[in-house]
């Protein structure tokens, strides 16, 4: 897909199922196709947004980026190298490179460790530093993401959400990684919380250089900070456009009335907006419609729309859809 | 004259740490039909004033030190618990935030909605399970006969809500006091719960006070807002003049924290710095002060609410639109 040489991953026919066992025997039955034949790649320091409603499987594409899960079927190429062929001491080794913001700052911080061991982990595990080195980088990550260096000692339960988000982030940064995988950093922050981590992550990203790809269901959200952004649908990525490109002229009709749903805060605008309510709920991934998967739902879907699936195809230089109305 | 008028409300909760100063001297009104939004973070003290008001606060821990809530030309603090439950779910309906576990898991949608349908309306079983019928079918749930007899697990998030809206409005509320409803849903499933809110409200003509985080969705519901932070309310106005002409820093805030969808350019987030105030141990001047670009000596002293415009009041010494120009 990406043939350009700054392009840091590329994601080739990524699909992920999770089989459905069921009996004594622990028949499979069937399979949850949470991730199912996804392409996109992203360049060398962008954000790349991964929008998507609970459920579409942008989560569970991040985790596999990232091997986590490992990946039914499908190619995770970073910087070049197939990662999914890769196990044992040579894929730890790549993870230094790649590191991961998770959603809920209270569960993802071990309760019973303290703010400097929880960032000096990392170091340890990958003999990056130990002793005095390690407590002085500790405290510099904690300067870096505007934490007081002399928290080191204290506890997760000692933070507010914020606060805690900001220890993740810098737990993330501890090994100088290229690449971030941010899911949902911020859904569980109230709002004047959100402004401040996502102004954070942008600062960082400038100064180290980072790329992210940042996953969430906030469409305003992802607008803000991405520089691209996919689209998810039950498994499937429906269009990947430009950040202004996918707001001014979106084409796959889930895109467009998901841009629709969500709220401005303007009452003067929000007067005369026209939305798009979709009708019904997104279909099991148990079992996903034949075709494409929005004719469930679709406003203006055709004949053929219940018979074969869409290509994905690249329809304007960098704007890829999913849909037969565009085909 | 105002539908529902409430004066002065302070709620505290003694708890083994200190007392929670939760709802602070709250005071507001709302009249036939209009639609009331109020807007703040968690723990502003958003829901627990309204839970005050249908006197559904746990006691103990929580106490209503003082306040009335004129509603019919009484005082729903003086009724006893009798009048009160005949009035809930009848005059004042409510619909909560997360729609799995305001459902009972084992009773049926039909028993659930018919419960409220005979007690407070005295229908017999058969023509509760009629009116039930019809009322899913106004909320927009297909095959509404077939669905009478299902558990809510066999139903979607957004079906839940629903449900949850069907049974509220099961007696034509004068007042639906809805909590967060749309916040554990997703985008397109939350437009279709505002969409049917929005078609009832005008078919019912009933008075909605819908409480919420989201500046989105007050801006395209509400008629008049109230923001709350710290158990105070810091600004009140019309719905328009709010956004176009905020009065207090917070206020000011909070929109320049949101990303908006429909921004032109990529522009950097205004966030305010530092966090909420312990409501243990509250600040004795203004509650803001401490997180506040525009703080002067005064904000040791906590401000009252004034007018500084017909219908728009705003808790704040500082002229911030004064400020702003210069």
């Amino acid at each position: 897909m990406g043939s350009e040489n700054n392009v840091l991953l590329e994601v080739n026919n990524l699909k992920m199922y999770f089989p459905i066992k069921r009996g004594v025997f622990q028949r499979r039955v069937g399979d949850i196709k949470a991730v199912d034949d996804v392409s996109f790649f992203i360049r060398r320091g962008e954000t790349f947004g991964l929008v998507g409603e609970s459920g579409c499987g942008k989560t569970t594409a991040g985790r596999c980026i990232l091997q986590l899960y490992r990946p039914t079927a499908g190619e995770v190429l970073f910087e070049g190298e197939d990662l999914t062929q890769m196990k044992g001491q040579s894929l730890r080794s790549m993870r230094r490179e790649m590191q991961m913001i998770f959603q809920d700052p209270y569960a993802s911080l071990n309760p019973r460790m303290t703010v400097g061991s929880i960032i000096g982990e990392p170091l340890e595990v990958h003999n990056m530093a130990k002793g005095k080195e390690k407590r002085e980088r500790v405290q510099e990550l904690l300067k870096v993401v505007g934490l007081n260096p002399y928290f080191v000692n204290r506890y997760p339960h000692e933070f507010s959400g914020g606060q805690r988000q900001r220890i993740g982030v810098a737990r993330a940064l501890a090994l100088n990684p290229s690449f971030i995988v941010a899911d949902e950093p911020i859904s569980a922050l109230d709002v004047s919380i959100q402004a401040q981590i996502i102004n954070m992550l942008e600062d960082l990203q400038a100064e180290l250089g980072l790329t992210f790809l940042f996953i969430a269901h906030d469409l305003s959200v992802v607008r803000h900070i991405s520089d691209r952004i996919a689209v998810m649908y039950l498994g499937k990525i429906f269009e990947i456009a430009d950040r202004d490109e996918l707001y001014k002229n979106p084409l796959q009709p889930y895109t467009q009335s998901l841009l629709s749903a969500v709220p401005i805060p303007d009452p003067v605008v929000e007067e005369t907006r026209q939305r798009i309510i979709l009708v019904g709920d997104v279909p099991s991934p148990a079992n996903p419609p034949i075709g494409c998967n929005f004719v469930t739902r679709c406003p203006v879907k055709m004949d053929v729309c219940e018979e074969q699936e869409p290509e994905f195809k690249e329809v304007s230089p960098d704007h890829w859809v999913a849909c037969w109305r565009i085909n | 004259m105002a539908l529902l008028e409430v004066r002065d409300l302070k709620t505290r909760f003694y708890t083994d740490d200190g007392v929670v100063q939760a709802v602070n001297g709250v005071s507001w009104s709302i009249n036939e039909g209009e639609t009331l939004g109020i807007v703040g973070e968690s723990g502003c003290g958003k829901s627990v004033s309204v839970l005050s008001i249908l006197r559904l606060i746990p006691q103990p821990p929580g106490k209503i030190e003082s306040g009335e809530v004129m509603f019919e030309d009484r005082d729903l603090m003086q009724l006893s618990d009798d009048e009160m439950r005949s009035i809930r779910g009848n005059k004042m309906a409510m619909v909560f935030q997360d729609p799995m576990t305001s459902l009972n898991p084992v009773l049926t949608i039909n028993q659930q909605i018919s419960e409220a349908l005979t007690l407070h309306l005295g229908m017999s079983k058969k023509e509760a399970r009629e009116r039930t019928a019809e009322l899913l079918k106004t909320v927009q749930i297909p095959q509404a006969e077939d669905r009478l007899d299902d558990y809510p697990h066999q139903f979607s998030g957004g079906m839940r809500q629903r449900a949850m809206i069907a049974m509220a409005l099961s007696c034509n509320p004068q007042i639906l006091v809805a909590d967060e409803p749309t916040t554990a849903l997703d985008v397109t499933i939350q437009a279709q719960i505002i969409e049917l809110v929005k078609q009832l409200r005008d078919e019912i003509g009933m008075a909605i006070i819908w409480i919420t985080h989201d500046l989105g969705i007050v801006a395209g519901i509400a008629d008049r807002v109230a923001v709350m932070y710290a158990g105070f309310i810091i600004e009140s106005a019309e719905v328009k003049d709010l956004y176009a002409d905020p009065r207090h820093p917070y206020t000011l805030g909070l929109l320049g924290s949101v990303p908006r969808l429909d921004m032109k350019k990529k522009e950097k987030l205004t966030p305010i710095f530092g966090l909420p105030p312990d409501l243990i141990d509250l600040p004795t001047g203004c509650p803001f002060a401490p997180r506040c670009d525009y703080k002067i000596d005064r904000c040791a002293e906590r401000p009252e609410l004034r007018t500084v415009a017909p219908g728009h009041e705003v808790a704040c010494w500082v002229d911030i639109t004064e400020e702003r120009k210069q």
